[in-house]
């Protein structure tokens, strides 16, 4: 799985953070998406696929391919 | 339009079915819903525009019964405004996902077409926006001058301190007392208390801004009260803007006034929607989820004995089940866009409503019914979608764990004081809730 996150289409919402606290981070100086691992093990990728669904600006694409 | 005045449509609209006499069980079966009537369908057949608003069923928790049967039977659908003319209401979970993150449907209140839920509203957001009213690329630069303040690791910072003021106001409110309104002693205070120290707005003032956004809020008020209150709240503001920057603190007021870019009037709005947002929606999701809970005891006992983990959860099946914006969220449609099998046209109005979503039999099964340790309850939503997406989620979902455990956990005996057929509920304003809930202990 790689995933790919957009930093302007994110609004802040930290739904992934929540989601995937290991793998999602906020920059400090504006609560925009970080991304901490951008090839996680696979014992994360549900709570990943649930954030992906979840975020609200559609800021994050995973490749499972 | 079709009609003048401030109110021509009379809520005659449809009620679907007799609506059958509460119960008077305080709710000691189980986890459901001490009314009976969630299967509450018709056979009567959608008429082709519903009201909105439209009347309420049995049980206060449950949308309006006819926009639960729009979303089975018709989810895309005409509803007809508080001035005579109509616009879409969409009430799937998917549907309104896709339309709240599609950027093809503006959240801009000067773009004609714009469905505005009341004369108030109107005449609140043509004039003098906030950022909620605006779309990107504006939105977002506004909008990111805010995010860090409400970032989770910022917010999980402050936990302590909200704990704290959890403790003092219930201290104040059960000293020497075996009763109390639960609104006014606790649920109102804590939110309020929390965002005028984040703001830097003194609490001492709280009848003031408390009074202004009441009438902001009220479905019935006149666009001259309206307007009148929300001029009063942003000269209030801005006043406040000016003492900032002579004497800086560390709230956000300050650091607004900071940035070269905004002026008095831009720094006052954004403290307007941020002081009115932060008080009163969690104010009432903290009311009306301790009342579901006394309804629904098993639930309640499972909220009592939660850990830090479940509380989490359940504070999101109580955002799902409850959906305090019952109202709909505006957007217009700016090219030709399919909902469903439904073309919105350019220049449409939509409403979405998330209240309806949020029971998505779909998404949620056995949805009418309250399930703290539903799996998936995350998905609601309770706090919008796409960019405009609260702000303020992170403080809310830590005020709301932080005041329902503290209350449950220090008042093992705590109950209604007054029948449940008689709490008043928020039906007169665009968040919804109780406006008080006396409570024993
Ligand atoms: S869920 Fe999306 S919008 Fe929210 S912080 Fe993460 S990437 Fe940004």
């Amino acid at each position: 799985m790689r995933i790919q996150v957009d930093q302007d289409k994110c609004c802040g919402s930290g739904m992934c953070v929540l989601a995937a606290p290991d793998v999602f981070d906020q920059r400090e100086e504006d609560g925009i998406v970080e991304l901490l691992d951008a090839k996680p093990p696979q014992t994360l990728w549900p709570d990943i696929r649930e954030a992906a669904a979840g975020c609200p600006s559609w800021a994050i694409e995973v490749d499972e391919t | 339009m079709t009609a003048a005045g401030p109110s021509p449509a009379s809520p005659a609209g449809t009620p679907t079915t007799a609506h059958p006499e509460p119960s008077s069980d305080p709710g000691t079966s189980g986890g459901a819903c001490p009314y009976s009537a969630h299967a509450e369908t018709s056979a009567a057949p959608l008429p082709e525009t519903l009201p909105n608003a439209a009347p309420r069923g049995a049980c206060p928790f449950d949308p309006p019964p006819v926009y639960q049967q729009a979303r089975r039977e018709q989810p895309v659908i005409r509803t007809k405004l508080w001035d005579g003319s109509s616009c879409w209401m969409v009430t799937r979970h998917d549907d309104i996902r896709r339309t709240l993150r599609d950027d093809r449907f503006s959240s801009d209140s000067n773009r004609p077409g714009f469905p505005f839920l009341t004369a108030g509203r109107k005449a609140l957001t043509t004039d003098n926006p906030t950022f909620i009213r605006m779309d990107d690329p504006e939105h977002a630069r506004l909008r990111r001058m805010l995010t860090a303040d409400f970032m989770i690791r910022k917010v999980e910072s402050m936990r302590p301190q909200v704990q704290e003021l959890a403790d003092d106001l219930l201290d104040a409110m059960v000293k020497g007392r075996q009763e109390a309104d639960f609104v006014a002693d606790f649920a109102l205070p804590l939110p309020s208390v929390v965002i005028c120290l984040l703001l830097g707005v003194p609490y001492s003032e709280h009848d003031f801004f408390q009074r202004c956004s009441s009438i902001m809020l009220r479905t019935e008020s006149t666009p001259a009260q309206v307007t009148a209150a929300q001029d009063e709240l942003h000269a209030y503001m801005a006043e406040l803007t000016r003492t900032k920057r002579r004497n800086p603190d560390d709230g956000i007021l300050s650091r607004l006034a900071e940035r070269d870019e905004l002026s008095d009037d831009d720094i006052s709005r954004m403290g307007r929607l941020l002081l009115v947002a932060g008080h009163e929606t969690t104010a009432n999701m903290t009311a009306l989820s301790t009342l579901a809970l006394l309804r629904n005891p098993r639930e309640l006992e499972r909220m009592r004995a939660a850990g830090p983990e479940e509380a989490k959860a359940a504070v999101e099946e109580l955002l799902r089940y409850l959906t305090i914006i019952q109202s709909g969220v505006s957007r217009v449609a700016t090219e030709d866009v399919a909902v469903g099998d439904t073309v919105i046209r350019k220049g449409e109005g939509v409403l979405c409503m998330i209240n309806a979503a949020n029971r998505d039999e779909d998404v949620f099964p056995d949805a009418d019914r309250l399930d703290l340790a539903r799996p998936g309850s995350r998905r609601h939503l309770a706090f919008g979608f796409g960019v405009h997406q609260c702000l303020g989620q992170p403080l809310a979902r830590l005020e709301l764990q932080v005041a329902l455990t503290t209350v449950l956990r220090r008042l093992p005996d705590l109950r209604l004081a007054i029948p449940f057929e008689d709490v008043r509920f928020r039906t007169d304003m665009l968040i919804y809730g109780v406006h008080s809930l006396p409570v024993a202990w």
